[in-house]
């Protein structure tokens, strides 16, 4: 089914919904094997600190539930056992510190608590199986990152070692803030490991407009319909799926105005329903004969 | 007018599939819970079937239909399934297993030139640490700090010297102990090797300093005639420990040396594949710590004889080596 041409047709600026737009340049190309590309969007600098930050805040507060825990369990059994609680504690502690985000990394979603929130993953950029391995070193590398800048931050001494402590910082810096500098916003875990972060929101099918219930049936005349392009039709479906009463009705009135509509019994939601139903049919049946029309500016 | 919206050919094309695309984004929720024994011989040999047919939507959607939220769901569906499908599919176990059987000794081997070099700057550091100490004492307190000398130096008398040789622990104490050198030594080498990343530089000082801390001690103990003692004292885990310092400092020269030189290869990729053998021997090493540290907490405080000390530290030894480097068939 998936033949070629069907690629050739496909956009090359494809003119998303909202949340989309201004990402042209994080998306990447991914062709499985099967010939498609699946044009992934990279995660940007914000989206993965604050997926670090959440799980900095798990694994402190865990870490606090898990030593209050021991320090009880060590103050119940008595001394005896209380050596047996302080394996406990050391060895739970180193886990959580190099193992919390390779374990669940190596989840089938790829993704540690904090990125499943933002809605992000780590994979291959090659696309191949992201392997345990590449996995170890992308998280073994967080010691320079994190821990390094860490230990020069709470580096205690006055004179000299103040100077080499700040001296210190200045040079994490460079691994800290990495991803800021490069395009593909790696750092420097995901250089060493032959990964990126991408995104892969989970989203959920919405109801086609068009199928919506029975629309209101308002006929517009071909040159009506050629007051727009692809870029407005995406426009029109997010106000659509949106359904605020206020910029419906503003939508409503400038397509009027644009267009010439003559004052119908319709409302602006059926008006804009109607628009949508007989823009898209339009656009669609121009796009089957391989006619593209990116925006308003564009020859209809 | 019966339900004009059917005149589109994009509506159409949607309530055709729409119902495989759900049944697929079903499966792959449960998937991606981990709840793969859930699944039924039908429904796992289904996805692939679904997950080409939802690809060959994807294509005919971008061609056809100008829904955004069409095309944009069925990408993400499509980019789920993907790594489903091409994701890994080897176990835990297997891959634990193939760990220890062939690749951990396989990027050993692979890095048997930044070992040298990783052990000789270790060497170098005892040397010379060894040497400066011989000449004057006071050295010493250059290269040991003060919490890890624990009391130890030159100003100590040689039966103070001679007691911390012993096994001073009676048993209580030796599991928390070694739970405590095995997570501060792992602690230490992942960040020696992460350090590889600056160029080298770094993992080198921390391969000639741990070096020259050895040297010193070797040093001071020799010169009070507990060379010998010290040897059995130190390398009874000392093997496997210093064994693992070795390769952590090996796979972060590894690294370094290939992001300062990548070769033919772009210096992403030559990066990236440096990274994963590296990645491997650095796993082997913390198991490596493991040992040494049950070596250290236990077998050193609870044998005293010094020739059985050496005889642990040459089977030790032995152990490492032939696992690591005997030839061995490789899989076909």
């Amino acid at each position: 089914m998936s033949t070629p041409a069907m690629l050739n047709a496909a956009p090359s600026d494809n003119a998303g919904s909202p949340d989309y737009q201004g990402t042209a340049a994080r998306v990447r190309e991914l062709v499985t094997p099967e010939g498609v590309d699946l044009r992934l969007t990279l995660a940007d600098a914000s989206e993965r600190a604050s997926a670090f930050l959440l799980d900095a805040a798990i694994i402190t507060g865990i870490l606090i539930a898990f030593s209050l825990l021991t320090v009880g369990a060590a103050l119940f059994s008595g001394a005896r056992s209380g050596e047996f609680v302080g394996v406990i504690w050391l060895l739970g502690a180193f886990v959580l510190r190099n193992f919390y985000f390779m374990v669940f990394e190596l989840t089938p979603r790829a993704a540690t608590p904090g990125k499943r929130i933002l809605g992000i993953r780590v994979t291959t950029r090659s696309g191949g199986p992201l392997t345990a391995d590449a996995i170890f070193a992308r998280n073994v590398m967080r010691e320079l990152e994190v821990f390094l800048p860490l230990s020069f931050i709470f580096a205690r001494g006055g004179g000299v070692d103040s100077w080499i402590a700040l001296a210190g910082i200045v040079w994490c810096g460079v691994f800290v803030f990495f991803p800021l500098f490069n395009r593909d916003r790696l750092r420097v875990g995901d250089l060493v490991a032959g990964t990126w972060v991408v995104r892969a929101p989970k989203r959920i099918l919405d109801v086609d407009l068009v199928a919506r219930e029975t629309p209101t049936v308002i006929a517009f005349t071909v040159r009506q319909l050629d007051a727009y392009g692809i870029k407005e039709l995406s426009v029109l479906e997010d106000v659509l799926r949106r359904k605020e009463p206020a910029t419906m009705a503003a939508v409503a009135q400038r397509i009027r105005a644009k267009i010439g509509a003559g004052a119908t019994a319709a409302t602006d939601e059926e008006f804009l329903n109607a628009y949508y139903a007989g823009l898209r049919g339009r656009l669609e049946g121009r796009l089957l004969f391989g006619r593209r029309r990116r925006d308003k500016y564009d020859k209809p | 007018m019966t339900m004009p919206s059917l005149t589109l050919k994009s509506h159409r094309f949607r309530a055709e599939r729409e119902a495989d695309w759900r049944r697929l984004d079903a499966l792959l929720v449960r998937l991606e819970r981990g709840a793969t024994r859930g699944l039924s011989d039908d429904e796992v040999t289904s996805i692939p079937v679904l997950y080409r047919s939802a690809l060959s939507s994807l294509s005919v959607a971008r061609a056809i239909s100008l829904d955004q939220s069409l095309i944009s769901y069925l990408e993400s569906l499509c980019t789920r399934a993907y790594f489903c499908v091409y994701g890994t599919r080897t176990t835990l176990v297997e891959r634990i297993g193939a760990f220890f059987s062939t690749a951990w000794p396989a990027a050993v081997r692979e890095l048997w030139r930044e070992t040298l070099v990783s052990a000789g700057f270790m060497v170098l550091g005892a040397v010379v640490a060894f040497v400066l100490t011989r000449e004057s004492p006071d050295w010493f307190y250059s290269f040991v700090p003060g919490d890890l000398a624990d009391g130890r130096g030159p100003a100590s008398s040689t039966q103070e010297l001679r007691d911390t040789l012993l096994g001073t622990h009676s048993g209580s104490g030796l599991a928390f102990f070694s739970t405590f050198l095995f997570t501060h030594n792992a602690q230490i080498s992942l960040f020696a090797f992460a350090l590889g990343f600056a160029c080298c530089l770094p993992t080198a000082f921390l391969m000639s300093y741990n070096g020259m801390m050895l040297g010193a001690f070797l040093s001071l103990f020799s010169q009070r005639g507990l060379g010998f003692e010290f040897g059995g004292w130190a390398l009874i885990h000392g093997v496997t420990e210093l064994f693992a310092v070795t390769l952590a400092g090996a796979a972060g020269f590894r690294v370094g040396w290939t992001l300062a030189f990548p070769g033919a290869r772009s210096r992403l990729d030559a990066l990236a594949s440096a990274g994963r053998i590296a990645a491997v021997v650095m796993a082997g090493v913390v198991v490596m710590l493991g040992c040494a540290g049950l070596l250290e907490g236990f077998a050193r405080q609870l044998i005293t004889n010094s020739y059985l000390r050496y005889a642990i530290a040459a089977a030790s030894a032995a152990v490492w080596l032939g696992y690591f480097y005997l030839p061995r068939r490789t899989a076909p």
